[in-house]
């Protein structure tokens, strides 16, 4: 057997939900030890390092706000993707990673949200503006939780899965205007910085520890949605054990 | 597709005036304003057209869900499913047709709606021109909602929620159009183009992520 089918077996094998409880009870404790070991490294590198000339101590809030503003955009591309899962390949476990993912992303984004704006307050002297950078975050925002009561909403998780996998990918149009809204806008936030093509332009003793502390929060939100991935698989069958047990039990109560 | 037109409009106008309702509230919203904000002149004018706007967003919010809503009821959802025109055909046009029977409304209401405002001529017709620019782009949004939100009992306030994120853009652009429109330096083709292009974008994908949501949640 090739490399290739091989690989696309492992993807398909992953389709089955106990093979994949068995990967994630193994990768699982091996994320959480790396999300601890680079936190731990990127804290400290963020603490020792010196601060800005010009912003002081305060630049050490970027080491929270830029990852967390940069995976509350990625958990949304991995939620669209989920959703292409669901609705074009039915993998069984693309809306288990869509739903798991929703209220991870808005965790991320709030703290983007709130860290940006204890930033702004010393540094542009306002706790917000409406400016299309922090409006185009906080619809994110808004999206994510119009997800999580759609999900909430519906009883049956197949149902629930593909009607919102097409709102997933409508809203996915505010990806890009996040991405580029600094660019095409005048406004207040600083244009990007690190994601550039001519390389970043940070000076190298803020670009070591951000690097570092990027690699902790994008761990951390792979643990957290294995994690959660995995508490929604239980809960499903949970609820559908009650249901045959509820079933059975109506069955005996009518034979007598 | 003409007589499928006709239908939703003559039943969107004639049951339960669905359509009035729509601009009693956009009526309701405008005029509460100047009892919050104080009854300055000069101050209505200015946020005039922010207002119209923001009003006729709502008032355009409130029916969506109707849109799909009693054809599920009485059954007729499954037979436009099962129906050999195409499904975004058959959404396109529900569209047209709810946007002429709830958003046509408030473009004719808006310029007496104006005269609260103490707008002068050429804003109110600045304001007229992009809320009929921007409207069925609500619609064409709100049908996706509608659709998502059509299996639930009660959908009514959850697309509304689902639904304006999405629609924040329009109101930007409008907004901004009209106030280039009025004052001279800002020029008034490129905002109303970028509306322009947000309510052609939206006809093309919100019939067919409508159509999608449909077919979903029909089995």
């Amino acid at each position: 057997m090739s490399d290739n089918s091989l690989a696309i077996r492992k993807f398909s094998d992953l389709a089955n939900p106990t093979r994949f409880l068995a990967l994630a009870d193994r990768v699982l404790p091996w994320f959480a030890a790396l999300t601890v070991l680079a936190f731990a490294a990127g804290l400290w590198l963020s603490f020792t390092t010196e601060g800005d000339y010009q912003q002081g101590e305060t630049v050490r809030i970027m080491y929270v706000h830029v990852p967390s503003a940069w995976l509350s955009m990625m958990c949304y591309t991995l939620m669209a993707i989920s959703a292409l899962g669901t609705l074009v390949w039915r993998h069984p476990l693309a809306d288990v990673s869509a739903k798991a993912a929703a209220p991870i992303g808005a965790c991320f984004t709030f703290l983007a949200l709130v860290t940006g704006s204890l930033w702004g307050k010393p540094m542009w002297g306002t706790w917000w503006v409406w400016d299309a950078r922090l409006t185009s975050v906080f619809l994110l925002f808004l999206m994510y939780l119009g997800l999580m009561a759609l999900n909430r909403a519906m009883d049956d998780p197949a149902r629930s899965a593909r009607v919102s996998a097409v709102l997933v990918l409508v809203g996915f149009v505010n990806i890009p205007i996040i991405k580029f809204s600094v660019e095409w806008w005048n406004t207040l936030h600083q244009p990007a910085s690190v994601m550039r093509l001519d390389g970043p332009t940070i000076d190298p003793e803020f670009l070591w520890p951000l690097i570092i502390m990027a690699v902790g929060f994008t761990l951390l939100f792979f643990t957290l949605h294995i994690a959660a991935m995995r508490n929604e698989i239980w809960r499903r069958r949970v609820t559908s054990l009650r249901r045959q047990a509820a079933r059975n039990a109506g069955r005996e109560n009518l034979v007598p | 597709m003409m007589s499928l037109f006709f239908r939703d409009l003559k039943l969107s106008v004639r049951a339960g005036g669905g359509a009035m309702i729509g601009v009693l509230f956009f009526m309701t919203v405008v005029s509460v304003i100047p009892f919050g904000v104080g009854p300055d002149l000069n101050l209505l004018s200015r946020i005039g057209p922010a207002i119209l706007w923001i009003g006729a967003l709502l008032a355009s919010l409130l029916g969506l869900d109707r849109l799909f809503q009693a054809e599920r009821e009485d059954g007729s959802l499954d037979l436009m499913l099962m129906h050999e025109t195409p499904l975004i055909l058959t959404v396109f046009v529900k569209c047209a047709a709810h946007w002429a029977a709830t958003g046509l409304p408030l473009v004719v209401a808006s310029p007496f709606l104006a005269l609260f405002m103490n707008m002068d001529e050429f804003a109110i017709g600045a304001t007229m021109l992009t809320l009929l620019a921007g409207t069925p782009a609500i619609t064409f949004i709100g049908a996706v909602g509608a659709a998502v939100a059509v299996a639930l009992p009660r959908g009514g306030l959850l697309v509304s929620i689902l639904v304006l994120p999405l629609a924040i853009p329009v109101l930007i652009f409008g907004v901004s159009a009209v106030y280039a429109a009025v004052e001279d330096p800002a020029p008034f083709l490129p905002p109303f183009m970028i509306l322009m292009a947000i309510t052609l974008f939206f006809a093309v994908i919100g019939p067919v992520a409508a159509a999608a949501a449909l077919r979903h949640s029909a089995d």
